[in-house]
């Protein structure tokens, strides 16, 4: 009898272990984070640094707007102890997966206190949530992380306090990079289409206007009439480049580059990071490869 | 000339609605004709389900290689012949009916093709594999699709009298000669190859809609099977002409659009069909009661 009690406790010990802390049974010193996706993850991952285990919702190249939840997601957010979202309606799944999931985390909202930009879609206009891509507010986001990491973790405010200093010099300088780098591209060249316009933060903040042949969203496909405006207005204005996005139908991009005799440039991203291979696994690469591929195709 | 601004200047405009004209009037010319044997073979289902049967493949080669041609199109041929064959063999040694068997395989072939497609991670993608993109059709594909319909024009030219004789009468054909087998499986690879065509163009959920709608209407038009053969082709040709149009003007999504316009030509047809639409029905039995 005795014997047999002590096997069931085993094992129920066992299990509980198993499911319940699995991470911190082999890592005990890091604190689960749940970002929604790649971009919010790497800023995380810069200031929790080696206190924290962050997990990415959606992955590099996916689109965060159209993302469809797994149940490992559930499972993800129910451990955490922190959760990052990017807000401004960039996520419109994310409550229900977080109710779901019945996670106690608290939710940092990383725009917070940035001014959202409006934009038009099919003649409403709406909060544009890509903010990220203006290096100003990507300083805000980090702030916002890193005071969310410091009220679940006080005893690591030091380290996050530090490590969020250093990412925020490095930002700095990437801002001054990249403006010098813009300088560079004559006013009147600073045009571009891409199939997605998530750039809205970026072309305010650095003089660039990007004409998207779809809505805000990626959810729409792009009809006939989209298209043909797109390319009246490249031969109406004479708009010198086309640049592909890592999220949309590359094909279409081609085809009205081809009509409209506007060059193709390289990949931009705007929503999500690239595989850890790619040219721009982190946000700094990121804005280093935008700007890159933009002097490419408009200096000239 | 608003007319000519409303109904032509949008193809003269822009190649990319030439293009989407021309590779609709490709999947237009060969998809019907076949729909018309399906649905005379009372097979119409068969050509849905070999339509999503094609998923699982083309994602393969999705997977394999991006949105690329070549292997989405190995892919869907692939597994759209595996389900035809598969699908047969199911029925004559089960005991389930070609039917049940048919849709066990293409609701498998549809969720496998979608968890193929969500594997690489970026789900907008899933879209175009699902509904295609008409308005993004390069070169190659253009190429392929007049291909397909060519090769499926000749086809049907060369073995039109067996499949005419096999599809009404099966028994005298399988008296008088032993084409049926082989007429029946290259009829099939010829329904695939279709699908796998529109698949580009038009996404596997609405690919079908191409072949079986102008079909299912021609057939309310005309007794004649020739004639019913041009009806369909030319319905087709009409649905994707005003359908390109309706989405150029309307700002909808081209593809739906085309699919809804050869559905509004069938309805009409189904209304006013002179060889079987509810009109006529009505009208013969006024007249036996008087």
């Amino acid at each position: 009898m005795a014997n047999a009690r002590d096997v069931i406790t085993c094992i129920l010990v066992s299990l509980t272990m198993a499911g319940a802390v699995p991470v911190r049974a082999q890592t005990p010193a890091k604190m689960p984070v749940v970002a929604t996706f790649s971009i919010l993850a790497d800023f995380a991952r810069n200031v929790g640094g080696e206190r924290i285990n962050v997990v990415a919702l959606v992955g590099p190249d996916g689109d965060t707007h159209v993302y469809q939840p797994k149940p490992a997601d559930a499972k993800e957010l129910g451990a955490a102890r922190l959760i990052v979202v990017n807000g401004l309606g960039l996520e419109g799944w994310i409550d229900r997966l977080i109710k779901a999931s019945g996670a106690k985390a608290p939710v940092i909202v990383a725009t917070k206190g940035i001014n959202p930009q409006k934009m038009r879609e099919e003649g409403r206009i709406g909060r544009d949530p890509h903010a990220w891509q203006s290096i100003a507010n990507a300083k805000i986001y980090v702030a916002n992380i890193r005071d969310g990491l410091i009220a679940v973790d006080p005893d690591g405010a030091s380290v996050y306090r530090s490590n969020a200093a250093s990412y925020l010099e490095e930002l700095d300088a990437l801002e001054k990079e990249v403006l010098a780098e813009i300088a560079k591209i004559p006013p009147g060249r600073r045009q571009i289409i891409t199939t997605h316009d998530a750039f809205g933060y970026f072309g305010t903040a650095y003089g660039f206007r990007f004409i998207a042949p779809e809505g805000i969203s990626t959810e729409t496909e792009a009809s006939a009439r989209d298209v043909a405006k797109i390319i009246r207005q490249i031969k109406a204005q004479k708009i010198p480049a086309v640049f592909l996005e890592n999220v949309t139908d590359p094909r279409l991009v081609r085809s009205i580059a081809a009509e409209s005799g506007a060059t193709v440039g390289g990949t931009l991203y705007s929503d999500a990071l690239s595989p850890p291979d790619g040219p721009a696994s982190t946000y700094i690469d990121m804005m280093r490869n935008n700007v890159r591929e933009l002097s490419a195709a408009l200096a000239n | 000339m608003p007319l000519h601004d409303l109904l032509i200047a949008p193809f003269t405009e822009f190649a990319f609605m030439r293009r989407a004209l021309a590779g609709s009037i490709a999947l237009a010319i060969a998809g019907p004709p076949l729909g018309v044997f399906l649905i005379l073979r009372r097979m119409a289902l068969t050509g849905d389900a070999m339509a999503h049967a094609i998923l699982p493949g083309a994602a393969l080669g999705y997977l394999t290689a991006g949105l690329s041609l070549g292997p989405m199109t190995i892919g869907g041929l692939a597994a759209g012949l595996v389900v035809a064959v598969g699908s047969g063999v199911v029925a004559r040694t089960t005991i389930l009916r070609e039917d049940a068997s048919l849709a066990a395989f293409y609701l498998i072939s549809l969720a496998l093709g979608v968890t193929i497609v969500s594997l690489r991670g970026s789900n907008i993608d899933l879209l175009h594999v699902l509904f295609g993109s008409v308005l993004a059709l390069d070169d190659a594909t253009l190429i392929l699709l007049a291909a397909i319909a060519s090769a499926t024009l000749a086809a049907l030219a060369a073995l039109y009298r067996p499949l005419v004789l096999e599809t009404v009468d099966a028994s005298f054909l399988a008296s008088v000669s032993k084409s049926g087998g082989p007429v029946q499986i290259i009829f099939l690879a010829l329904v695939v190859l279709n699908l796998v065509g529109g698949f580009h163009a038009l996404g596997t959920l609405l690919a079908v809609g191409m072949m079986m709608l102008p079909a299912a209407s021609a057939r309310l038009i005309t007794q004649d099977m020739t004639a019913m053969i041009g009806i369909a082709a030319a319905q087709g040709i009409l649905a994707g002409y005003a359908g390109l149009i309706v989405s150029f003007h309307a700002g909808l999504p081209s593809g739906p659009l085309i699919i809804l316009m050869a559905g509004l030509l069938y309805l009409l047809a189904l209304v006013f069909g002179p060889a079987g639409g509810l009109l006529r029905r009505f009208k013969r039995g006024r007249h036996l009661e008087g």
